[in-house]
């Protein structure tokens, strides 16, 4: 069983839950940006959830199934079409041999996730089938997909019309509160600085990419001082440290950077904050333009946040149940 | 933030981090190494990383499996433990990098990038002399193959370690970033912003200015040779690296070694003693060159 990649879409790479306890040496989780609708794709079609899938950014690919199989597509809203007839999304159905799917044009949200029975059977590095692009390892041969690419698929038990119900999918907005955790470096931003990060909307660019999404709206001012030994001249510039996953750093003090699951896992830019776990499925749904707040919350309050997303998620992974 | 108070602050839900010191320093990169190893000793449940750097540290955590109060209790004991102890001391290696100054890859990569360099008159080393008060390139490169230097963090990119010269502060080789990143850096270029080396361990972006190239490598995802055998990535927080000059022959005759297969790096393993090298750093580091090169 195999799955031929006609035309890759943009961005279309394997992905999985994503590879744990090796950010000391550089390398990032990796795994879906939408981490739950992977995990639903693959339930819909009798997988586990940490199975690997295929993931595209605003068009999806074209490919064509060399066998009969059982396959869903979650996440973003678009059209989902088997040989030019629509199907449905969080809903498993089967395809045939010579089969062809494709994609029309984006209505919501910015990611998709293909799921098929059996998963994409890529090697697993360092305990994951993630591609990791800058160290071009991980997902089909090191690298994003190809025209012409032959996936291997393993052997599946899944069956057509799993749904999802609609009060557990995704909902997408083009205006977006991203909550926060403030904290890091955010004291080398003055009153004023805080406040141009926090009361007004960005604009996220077209740099929202699997590294980070780059936002777009004005300026922030730091606090005057001789910066330290080690640290660069700017006054964003830090001694080179750690970067949490999902902190938020603002080079030169202008376009905030939300770091992503293959972020570079240290630098030397100030980071003022980091995104809560539960948005950042949320932030990886976010297409080019879309008005974002950041909206600062305790870390208690992530951590309710965080359980509501952990319920949400155990419910789509009972939905077989 | 005074001198000996650590700054502690989440990283949204999943990550404590812990800022020893604003400015880098060997003592406080010491001490960001002895905390990740005492917590790595005994590493409870649902920590995931424990990541040193330069002058702080990150553990990321799972909050389903840990609570965030106890990842907080468990870093604290380990700074209470490391500030503790008498004598700071590390088990680790010295190993011996090739390096061919002045090459004209990265020569030719930052020619394509003059637009985004602070002297477009001059090449990299050449800027780094003038920053530097040296007479010229010559001169820097005796300086930067001169003494070891010490892997303070690995990251970044995968595998790409920070090093930070073993030499007093008012010595230490200092270099502003270019003024743009490039949008290319040749893998394995030596690079150098602030006060640290680095070497790219892949192929991409940088702003640190180039000084030289090395034929072997340090980030191996096939793991070809005999020292990827266990792991994709050579480096690790608290090796000693002695950079060694060599011409293009060499070079061309190392790569042809990597190429074939049979390069083992040239390594022994030593025992860092942070005080005994802080006391007189010349003599100290003239006894590493000796455990590595057996004199």
């Amino acid at each position: 069983m195999a799955i031929e990649i006609m035309e890759t879409g943009l961005a279309t790479s394997i992905q999985d839950q994503g590879r744990v306890g090796y950010y000391n040496v550089g390398i990032p989780p990796s795994g879906a940006l939408d981490l739950v609708s992977a995990a639903a794709a693959n339930v819909l079609v009798g997988n586990d959830p940490s199975a690997a899938v295929i993931e595209s950014a605003y068009m999806g690919p074209k490919l064509r199934f060399t066998e009969p199989s059982i396959v869903a597509v979650t996440g973003a809203q678009i059209p989902v079409l088997v040989n030019d007839q629509e199907m449905p999304l969080w809903e498993s159905f089967a395809v045939q041999a010579g089969d062809v799917l494709s994609f029309g044009i984006l209505q919501g949200g910015a990611r998709m996730y293909i799921s098929i029975s059996g998963g994409i059977d890529v090697p697993a590095v360092l305990g994951s089938r993630s591609l990791y692009a800058l160290g071009a390892f991980g997902g089909f041969q090191g690298r994003a997909l190809q025209s012409g690419d032959v996936l291997p698929v393993g052997v599946g038990n899944g069956r057509p019309g799993v749904v999802i119900p609609m009060s557990l999918r995704p909902e997408f907005s083009r205006e977006v509160d991203v909550r926060m955790v403030l904290g890091l470096y955010d004291y080398r931003l003055t009153k004023k600085g805080l406040s141009a990060l926090l009361d007004q909307p960005w604009q996220l660019t077209t740099v929202a990419d699997r590294i980070g999404f780059r936002y777009d709206g004005g300026a922030l001012d730091w606090v005057e001082r001789i910066q330290p030994f080690g640290a660069g001249s700017d006054p964003s510039n830090i001694t080179d440290a750690g970067y949490p996953v999902g902190s938020i750093q603002v080079p030169g003090g202008v376009e905030p950077i939300i770091l992503h699951r293959d972020a570079v896992s240290g630098g030397g830019y100030a980071m003022v904050g980091t995104v809560i776990s539960a948005d950042m499925d949320l932030v990886a749904q976010c297409a080019p333009g879309a008005q974002t707040r950041f909206r600062p919350v305790t870390l208690d309050e992530a951590l309710e946040a965080r359980a509501a997303a952990r319920n949400r998620r155990t419910s789509i992974l009972r939905i077989l149940d | 933030m005074s001198a000996h108070e650590s700054r502690y602050s989440w990283g949204g839900d999943e990550h404590l981090v812990v800022q020893i010191s604003e400015a880098m320093s060997l003592e406080a990169n010491f001490k960001a190494m002895a905390m990740a190893s005492a917590l790595d000793q005994d590493r409870a449940s649902g920590i995931t990383d424990i990541c040193p750097s330069n002058a702080s540290l990150l553990v990321r955590f799972d909050p389903d499996l840990i609570a965030p109060t106890e990842v907080e209790r468990l870093v604290r004991e380990a700074e209470a433990s490391v500030g503790l102890s008498t004598k700071q001391e590390l088990e680790t290696r010295i190993f011996e990098l090739p390096v061919w100054y002045d090459d004209p890859y990265t020569n030719e990569t930052g020619a394509r990038f003059r637009d985004r360099h602070q002297t477009p008159d001059k090449n990299d080393l050449e800027f780094a002399a003038m920053e530097n008060d040296l007479p010229d390139a010559e001169a820097f490169i005796r300086a930067h193959e001169g003494s070891p230097w010490f892997t303070s963090m690995v990251g970044f990119v995968a595998g790409l370690p920070f090093l930070f010269q073993m030499v007093p502060q008012e010595r230490q080789l200092e270099v502003p970033k270019y003024l743009r990143p490039r949008t290319d850096t040749p893998k394995l270029t030596i690079g150098h912003g602030g006060c640290f080396t680095a070497i790219y361990s892949v192929r991409g972006a940088g702003g640190y200015q180039m000084f030289g190239i090395t034929p072997v490598p340090i980030f191996d995802p096939e793991q070809k040779l005999l020292d990827f055998k266990d792991f994709m990535i050579f480096f690790k927080p608290g090796d000693i690296v002695k950079f060694r000059r060599v011409d293009e022959a060499e070079y061309t005759r190392i790569l042809a070694e990597v190429e074939a297969g049979v390069y083992v790096y040239k390594q022994a393993p030593v025992t860092f003693v942070l005080e005994e090298f802080l006391a007189d750093p010349d003599a100290y580091n003239a006894r590493l060159l000796e455990v590595l090169y057996g004199n």
